[in-house]
């Protein structure tokens, strides 16, 4: 399954001064992935991602792309792009000029690298607004701009730092829909950091969770979310009931939930609350020990045997709904 | 129900704010009077006062009001008055190149170099203590560092750099501008500084990942960026050095002129129609050099 356009990363360490922002990483990701670094704030997905791009210095280990260690060399020999968080468009360059840098940079005549910005405009939908300033482009469309930009110089990796957070929610999730497509398009890889986890889901082949810089779970998308395999991963992921049972804690997803009669199921407890959401009603449950439940039901499953809060309600769900946490 | 209300308000307004319109303008009055009288008071009325008598007469021991063109064509028919401009153009040009340089540089050094925002402001706070002092005593004490037996002299003869003394260190064109540029420097050293501050750092590591090298970087993405800053401080350094008088004639030792010294000159002997005349011919001069200035950058967005 090794191809030579892999992204490896071995031991790869950050430290500044005496805090560890990423502590000996290793992982391999495979060539041609869409993959979502995915973790709260200050979890050193940021900072992975900045070695990755030559942004940051490698305090320890190594980078490796096709087989060679990239780890010191400038950002611009690797063979990567980095799409900015804020975009970084130079805002007294033409959208044409800002797309074309990189070659300007490598001294290529005028007449050819705006041809070259020019395919990639159109590639993202952008020509037509070769000749705007970036202050004269909405968010969407200067990021679309930023995007022509890293791909311009054809990179093997494409780095995006958090590129949804500046927009809208309503651009934010057209938006991925385009990255979705334009990676299946370049078939390269695409490694994508943020700290949303729906963002992760609809858009990875491959999820990394990382917490305390280090990689909490790696896998498919399905995978991660199916089987969380620590407690901050179920938590993190969303849509998941961390339940301390007496072998062990296990996490079952809240839509695997089911209600019943008081004494009859694996859990009693007491309903606290119910928040109707549409196609589906969130009902949640305090059990012993102060832990809170959440069971997540279609609409018509529970309105055909509605609960008030108060009312005591039975929690259970079928073998192998529950998987087992490690620490 | 809700729209009602909203479309309602603006119908039921009218009455009362056109009642407090006059009001409304009055306070803008006000609020604009007080600047407006010190402007005019300390600064429209005594431009207009040299514009009135730069057309008066003169005599050798008097001046009466009139209405002539004598004075603007002494003026610039005078072989002389050309050479001081040219003289001032070149004094203001040279400082101009210099102050750049090394204003950027140092600009360039503390938005850049130094990380800890401490530290720059610290070194910037350095740079103005020169301005703790009065500009002539700055002046005044290159003279002993600069003179035939200056300590500038004298270090390089020990050094066994020259033979002799170097004349022209002190009472030359060189320690004119050299006062200049170290008088002048910091007022083109804020406003660079103040405009690279605020370039996106993140501009810079996007040309990085494009490949640009630091002078590409430099040339390509913080010149043109620091532009209105550069603008800002060419003005000040321009007409700083374009109305000074003092500064040419301690360190030319009264060997060099400029505008101003031709219009120190006059007043000296009280030809006072002559100096407003050569006054408002170098306001003349500097606003069009300002007006071509501002032509090539917009320096609005600084402001």
């Amino acid at each position: 399954m090794r191809s030579d356009l892999d992204l490896e990363l071995v031991g790869l360490t950050k430290r500044y001064g005496d805090t560890v922002a990423v502590d000996g990483i290793d992982h391999l990701f495979h060539a041609g992935r869409y993959v979502c670094l995915l973790g709260p704030s200050g979890c050193g997905k940021s900072s992975t991602l900045r070695m990755i791009a030559g942004h940051e210095a490698v305090s320890d280990g190594s980078i490796l792309l096709g087989g060679r260690d990239v780890s010191h060399l400038p950002p611009a020999r690797r063979g990567t792009a980095m799409m900015f968080q804020n975009y970084a468009l130079f805002p007294h360059l033409s959208v044409r000029d800002n797309v074309a840098f990189s070659l300007r940079m490598k001294g290529v005549a005028a007449p050819e690298r705006h041809a070259r910005a020019d395919e990639l405009l159109e590639l993202v939908d952008m020509d037509g607004y070769a000749d705007r300033l970036p202050a004269q482009l909405s968010g969407g469309q200067q990021q679309r701009v930023a995007l022509a930009r890293a791909l311009i110089t054809k990179p093997q990796v494409l780095l995006l730092d958090e590129p949804l957070s500046a927009l809208d929610p309503f651009l934010r999730i057209r938006m991925r829909a385009e990255l979705k497509r334009l990676q299946r398009e370049l078939g390269i890889t695409f490694l994508h950091v943020t700290h949303g986890q729906d963002e992760a889901l609809a858009l990875a082949d491959e999820i990394i969770v990382m917490n305390e810089a280090r990689i909490e779970q790696a896998g498919p998308a399905r995978e991660v979310f199916d089987a969380p395999r620590t407690a901050f991963v179920a938590r993190f992921i969303g849509a998941h009931n961390v339940i301390a049972l007496p072998d062990g804690p296990v996490a079952i997803r809240a839509d695997a939930m089911r209600l019943a009669e008081p004494g009859t199921a694996r859990l009693d407890g007491r309903v606290t609350a119910v928040e109707y959401q549409g196609t589906h009603v969130a009902l949640t449950a305090a059990i012993a020990n102060d832990q809170e439940v959440m069971a997540l039901m279609t609409d018509t499953d529970f309105f055909g045997a509605p609960k008030e809060p108060g009312e005591a309600v039975g929690l259970g769900w079928q073998d192998g709904a529950a998987h087992k946490l490690h620490a | 129900m809700t729209d009602q209300t909203i479309t309602a308000v603006p119908s039921a307004d009218p009455a009362p704010r056109s009642r407090r319109a006059p009001n409304r303008h009055l306070t803008g009055w006000l609020m604009a009077a007080p600047l407006a009288v010190v402007l005019g008071l300390f600064l429209i009325l005594p431009i207009l006062t040299i514009v009135v008598v730069s057309f008066w007469g003169a005599t050798e021991f008097s001046i009466y009001p009139a209405f002539q063109f004598d004075n603007y064509a002494f003026l610039l028919t005078s072989e002389v008055t050309w050479r001081v401009f040219g003289n001032t153009f070149k004094y203001a040009a040279i400082t101009w190149v210099c102050t750049l340089l090394i204003g950027f540089t140092v600009a360039y050094y503390l938005a850049f170099h130094i990380r800890s925002l401490t530290w720059q402001v610290a070194l910037f706070l350095l740079c103005t203590i020169p301005f703790l002092t009065s500009n002539i005593i700055r002046m005044i004490s290159w003279i002993p560092f600069l003179g035939r037996e200056g300590i500038a002299n004298s270090a390089l003869l020990s050094w066994g750099v020259i033979d002799a003394p170097l004349d022209w260190l002190l009472f030359s064109d060189f320690s004119v501008i050299l006062a200049f540029v170290h008088l002048y420097t910091l007022f083109m050293v804020v406003p660079i500084f103040n405009t690279m501050m605020r370039i996106d750092r993140s501009l810079i590591e996007a040309a990085t990942d494009a490949g640009a090298s630091g002078w590409q970087t430099l040339w390509h993405v913080i010149v043109p960026l620091t532009k209105p800053g550069i603008m800002i401080g060419t003005i000040f350094v321009v007409t700083l050095v374009m109305g000074d008088f003092i500064t040419v004639r301690f360190m030319s030792g009264s060997q060099s002129a400029n505008v101003g010294r031709l219009i120190s000159n006059d007043i000296g002997l009280l030809q006072y129609p002559s100096a407003s005349a050569t006054a408002v011919v170098l306001l003349i001069t500097v606003l069009l050099v300002i007006g071509v200035l501002l032509r090539f950058v917009d320096i609005r967005k600084e402001l």
